[in-house]
């Protein structure tokens, strides 16, 4: 009942019109980038950043949190009709999606696809609404020991267990640690690796970094490449609706798919990509004609597409609940609760319970107004999606400019811009993973603190880490997701050694 | 094992090790303070160990043979030399060029440095049309510096046209 009430009052602030007007015009951007290729979640609030000077952190928030849950929406637009996934996340969609659009089902696959969406964003709504509370009285036992090892368990996670390669995961995060080191020490007062340039001593701007690696980097990436014939946009003949057999083939999968996706998506390791392949997998498997995946299966557009959405609302459970992103675009929302001077943390719903009420509820209305715009309106994203490769990159340079030059008036950060965009590029080009730099950047310094912290409580004593038993738990959790495959790789060559003799 | 050296990961792995000495060399260069138990040299010294050997192991895998990576079977030059003039002229243009006291390049401001960076990258991604281009620039240039200077308060600066706006 108290979690009822507390969300009433979150409702109480997020109708209020002015916030209404916040909540539509961050779904409505959010969309867009999202049908966009080239541009994310991440890059644009991060460009957005500036804002939070000038608004309230509420309206700021139902600000981001709009253009998180559009952009997936809007992501699934794109890998229907062109191919071409904007994200990750939404490759799976585009095998069984595209296929469909071939066949003139292009109509029918974009409504599973938000009506997916609206009921896997929904279920993840109320999963945060109720797993919030819980997981900050948990967090509240945690000292900073406990929350150095989190950190740890997450880093690995995201950097060495998600990626192609533990490796160059590892390498992104630690590039992304030592960036976030640039700058004056808060405990000590000293400065760090500024290498004598002055600009440097308040710190890189995690804008500078986002915008670099996913403006600057993909754009170098995509200017260096031979340029084929832009991909032509396949035409939505039927109407976007669902007959009967569609609605019964879609609805188990929806469902399944948020079950799988919102889970993996509140674990410390986040990804949105595990849990649509495991949706795919999973709905083949089920699927009453497996005959017809690969050759546009609704199935395989439903479950994934809701597995998605519901993991994007899952990884807002720990950023919200514990200030744990895990992910590019949670770790620059993270950025904007530290510009307004708010910890998150498991003291945020305490602190600042009405701001995150308030954003929980507009995740509610945020989807409701995402249903609207990419159903009987998804004309006029299919029309954004026309935009010619030189206008769409020109363009996101402008903005890329805007959003770094634009707020400091430093050419020097227009600069690091540029140094960010091209090692983003050769990131890009030796298949390095680019989100690990942004969550080392944010939660290194974070985790730093914490270490520092529990240093001092146990006198520089180390052990404390392997004293208290949930720090222990986690260390030995970290350890495993780092070295297990290596171990098992071993063995089986072990084995296989010993076979042949 | 094979032993077939992967020259563009060989060299990458290189070139993080002596990031990593850079790094190594930047953090001696903390001073050590005596307020805390912990000095605020001991994580980044972590960090250039991590660098260090995650240097050695993609060195290493570079010489097994490198790994599956985007090998575009040619770059595009033409591309990059049009999009490297883009940025470059945005770097210089839009806050000037002062050396010694002198104005070597006067601050044309973010539009007009914004309308050659649009120009130059459509041209990059192989748009015909230099001039439609500028045009199409200028205008998104000073749709978004009206937006984001004066309606949403961030501070973009003066320069030859922002001056009449």
């Amino acid at each position: 009942m108290d979690t009822f009430s507390q969300l009433m009052q979150g409702f109480a602030i997020a109708l209020t019109p002015i916030n209404l007007l916040w909540c539509l015009v961050g779904v409505a951007v959010g969309t867009a980038i999202g049908v966009l290729p080239g541009l994310g979640p991440a890059l644009t609030i991060a460009l957005l950043l500036p804002i939070t000077t000038k608004v309230d952190p509420t309206a700021a928030f139902i600000l981001f949190a709009g253009i998180y849950y559009g952009a997936m929406y809007g992501g699934s637009t794109t890998s229907i009709l062109l191919n071409t996934p904007g994200e990750s996340a939404n490759i799976v969609t585009s095998l069984e999606g595209n296929k469909m659009a071939r066949k003139g089902r292009a109509g029918a696959a974009l409504a599973t696809a938000a009506i997916g969406s609206f009921v896997a964003g929904t279920i993840g709504t109320i999963g945060i609404t109720f797993m919030a509370e819980p997981v900050v009285k948990l967090a509240l036992k945690f000292g900073p020991a406990e929350y150095f090892s989190l950190m740890m368990l997450c880093f690995i996670t995201v950097a060495a267990v998600l990626g192609n390669s533990a490796i160059r995961g590892l390498t992104a995060l630690f590039v992304g640690m030592f960036l976030g080191m640039i700058g004056v020490d808060n405990q000590s007062g000293q400065l760090r690796f500024t290498f004598g340039v002055t600009e440097l001593y308040d710190g890189i701007n995690v804008i500078v970094v986002a915008v670099g690696l996913f403006a600057i980097g993909e754009t170098l990436w995509l200017a260096t490449r031979p340029k084929e014939q832009q991909e032509e946009v396949l035409e939505v003949k039927d109407s976007i609706m669902m007959n009967r057999e569609d609605w019964r083939r879609s609805w188990k999968p929806w469902l399944r798919g948020s079950l799988i996706g919102f889970p993996i998506g509140a674990m410390p390791a986040g990804g949105a990509e595990i849990p649509t392949f495991l949706s795919y997998s999973l709905e083949k498997k089920l699927s009453e004609k497996p005959e017809e995946f690969g050759h546009g299966a609704i199935e395989g557009v439903a479950g994934p597409e809701a597995a998605n959405n519901a993991s994007a609302a899952g990884v807002l459970v720990p950023m919200l609940a514990l200030g744990l992103p895990t992910s590019a675009t949670a770790a620059v929302m993270l950025s904007a609760f530290q510009s307004y001077g708010i910890n998150p943390g498991p003291q945020l719903l305490s602190t600042n319970g009405a701001l995150v009420w308030g954003l929980i509820a507009s995740l509610y209305i945020g989807n409701a107004m995402l249903l609207v715009l990419n159903l009987p309106l998804v004309g006029l994203w299919v029309k954004m999606l026309k935009i010619p490769a030189p206008h769409l990159y020109g363009g996101i340079l402008i903005f890329a400019t805007i959003g770094t030059y634009g707020i400091s008036r430093s050419v020097v950060d227009l600069m690091l811009l540029y140094a960010v965009g091209v090692m983003g590029f050769f990131m890009r080009r030796f298949d390095f993973p680019t989100a690990p730099v942004i969550i080392g950047m944010i939660l290194g310094p974070l985790a730093e603190m914490n270490f520092r912290q529990a240093m001092t409580i146990s006198q520089g004593d180390p052990m404390i880490f392997i004293q208290k038993p949930l720090s222990l738990f986690l260390l030995v959790l970290a350890a495993l997701a780092l070295l297990g495959p290596a171990l098992w790789g071993l063995t089986k060559r072990w084995r296989g050694v010993t076979g042949e003799a | 094992m094979r032993f077939r050296p992967a020259f563009p990961e060989t060299m990458l792995g290189v070139f993080m090790i002596g990031f990593a000495v850079v790094v190594a060399y930047a953090t001696a260069a903390i001073p050590q303070s005596t307020y805390a138990k912990i000095g605020p040299a001991v994580v980044p010294w972590a960090i250039t160990a991590g660098l260090f050997v995650l240097g050695i192991l993609l060195t290493l895998e570079g010489l097994r043979g490198g790994w599956w990576h985007d090998e575009a079977t040619q770059l595009d030059w033409r591309g990059i030399l049009w999009l490297g003039a883009g940025l470059l002229s945005n770097l210089v243009l839009i806050d000037g060029v002062e050396f010694g006291g002198k104005q070597l390049v006067p601050a044309f401001g973010f539009i007009l440095s914004s309308t050659l960076l649009f120009a130059c990258t459509a041209r990059a991604f192989g748009s015909p049309n230099f001039l439609r281009d500028g045009a199409i620039g200028f205008t998104l240039a000073l749709v978004a510096y009206v937006g984001f200077d004066r309606v949403l308060g961030y501070q973009i600066g003066s320069g030859l046209v922002e001056r009449f706006i």
